[in-house]
């Protein structure tokens, strides 16, 4: 698992030199470039930020209300039975509906149980593994026209559901 | 399906509060969280502009392009019924690049080209293709170079190490893109199956 632990360290300084020598080697201004780049950054987080108010308030009033641990509670035999941290449940069922609202309630999760544990640690690599299946299948095909989706909707959640079940399992084996 | 868990969540919140005695909290909770969503928003200023700024770098210098035409031969495998010079494989590629790449606001209109183009091969307009069956899986399952939003969350909660979460990602979505490959041919077998 040594592997798994340096490809994380050298991912970030590969993928900046991959970019920058390109760049340069292309005849990009690249600190020009850089900057207009940077600037598309401040308009997705301005876009972010309504729905992220929206869903933190839901999600700050269904946890103080104990009805979230209610709620976790109750799925803790189906979690356990799956090897599935029982806290990270909520977010099995939110990832594929909303990508904001998955954001909003993983940030929830690290700032209660804290980045570094287990836990956290789970819902960082489960939010970073899957995509927002209902959306993208809506804004897609309904560019297209298709009405009959057909196998697509059992495959997506299929690969989803490996998602989750591997993100577990790989968090054991590297973080034990 | 989001405006009935949101409206859901908040009732569901101020009624259990109530019943719980909490209702004084479940208040300050909402105030405090709406607070809190302004500074992650912030928190995740910093890391979004170095990385769009990077992302612009890579499309200016044609590095998209370029793996692009690497990847190309493998992606001819997962959608046989493309023809090999057809627009829509070029658009295919240079989303599922895009994607992997994390250029979210590139890949969208190249996912929706490639929809178009992949239309134009429809013989059932209103039923998707397994090109498009395949396309979706893919871009749903995709595995994502560097998880930029997660690293960011990590670093505004001050994880010891934010980025150490990068390695378990590839490997978490690498199996679920191979599952939803597997899935999503095992599906085209049977299909052709029943038409014989």
């Amino acid at each position: 698992m040594e592997i798994i632990r340096s490809l994380s360290v050298y991912a970030i300084p590969a993928v900046f030199l991959v970019i920058l020598s390109t760049g340069l080697y292309r005849n990009v201004k690249v600190y020009d470039v850089f900057v207009d780049g940077a600037r598309e950054g401040i308009t997705t987080i301005i876009r972010i930020l309504p729905p992220l108010v929206g869903l933190l308030v839901a999600i700050g009033v269904f946890r103080a209300s104990g009805a979230l641990d209610m709620l976790i509670y109750a799925v803790k035999p189906v979690a356990s039975l799956l090897g599935i941290p029982s806290e990270a449940m909520p977010l099995v069922f939110l990832r594929p509906i909303s990508g904001s609202a998955s954001l909003a309630l993983v940030s929830d999760i690290i700032k209660t149980y804290g980045p570094d544990s287990f836990v956290g640690r789970v819902v960082s690599t489960m939010m970073g593994s899957t995509e927002t299946i209902f959306y993208t299948l809506t804004i897609y095909f309904g560019s297209a026209g298709i009405k009959n989706i057909r196998y697509t909707l059992i495959a997506a959640l299929f690969a989803d559901a490996v998602s989750v079940i591997v993100s577990v399992w790989i968090c054991t084996l590297v973080f034990g | 399906m989001l405006n009935y868990i949101w409206f859901g969540m908040i009732i569901i919140g101020f009624v259990i509060g109530i019943m719980n005695g909490r209702i004084e909290t479940v208040t300050k909770a909402a105030i405090d969280s709406a607070q809190k969503a302004v500074e992650l928003s912030i928190g995740l200023l910093g890391i979004m502009c170095l990385w769009t700024g990077l992302m612009g770098i890579a499309e200016k210098s044609g590095l998209v392009q370029y793996i692009a035409r690497i990847v190309r031969p493998i992606l001819r495998f997962l959608f046989p019924d493309i023809p090999k010079k057809h627009p829509a494989l070029g658009a295919v590629v240079m989303n599922l690049v895009a994607n992997f790449l994390g250029l979210g606001n590139a890949a969208t209109p190249l996912g929706l080209k490639a929809m178009s183009e992949m239309q134009k091969l429809n013989t059932t307009k209103n039923t998707a293709t397994d090109a498009m069956c395949m396309f979706l899986v893919l871009n749903t399952s995709a595995i994502q170079l560097i998880p930029a939003t997660v690293i960011a969350i990590r670093q505004t909660s001050n994880s010891s190490n934010p980025t150490e979460v990068i390695g378990t990602i590839w490997v978490a979505s690498a199996c679920a893109t191979i599952a939803g490959i597997v899935a999503v041919k095992l599906f085209m077998a049977s299909a052709k199956e029943r038409v014989r």
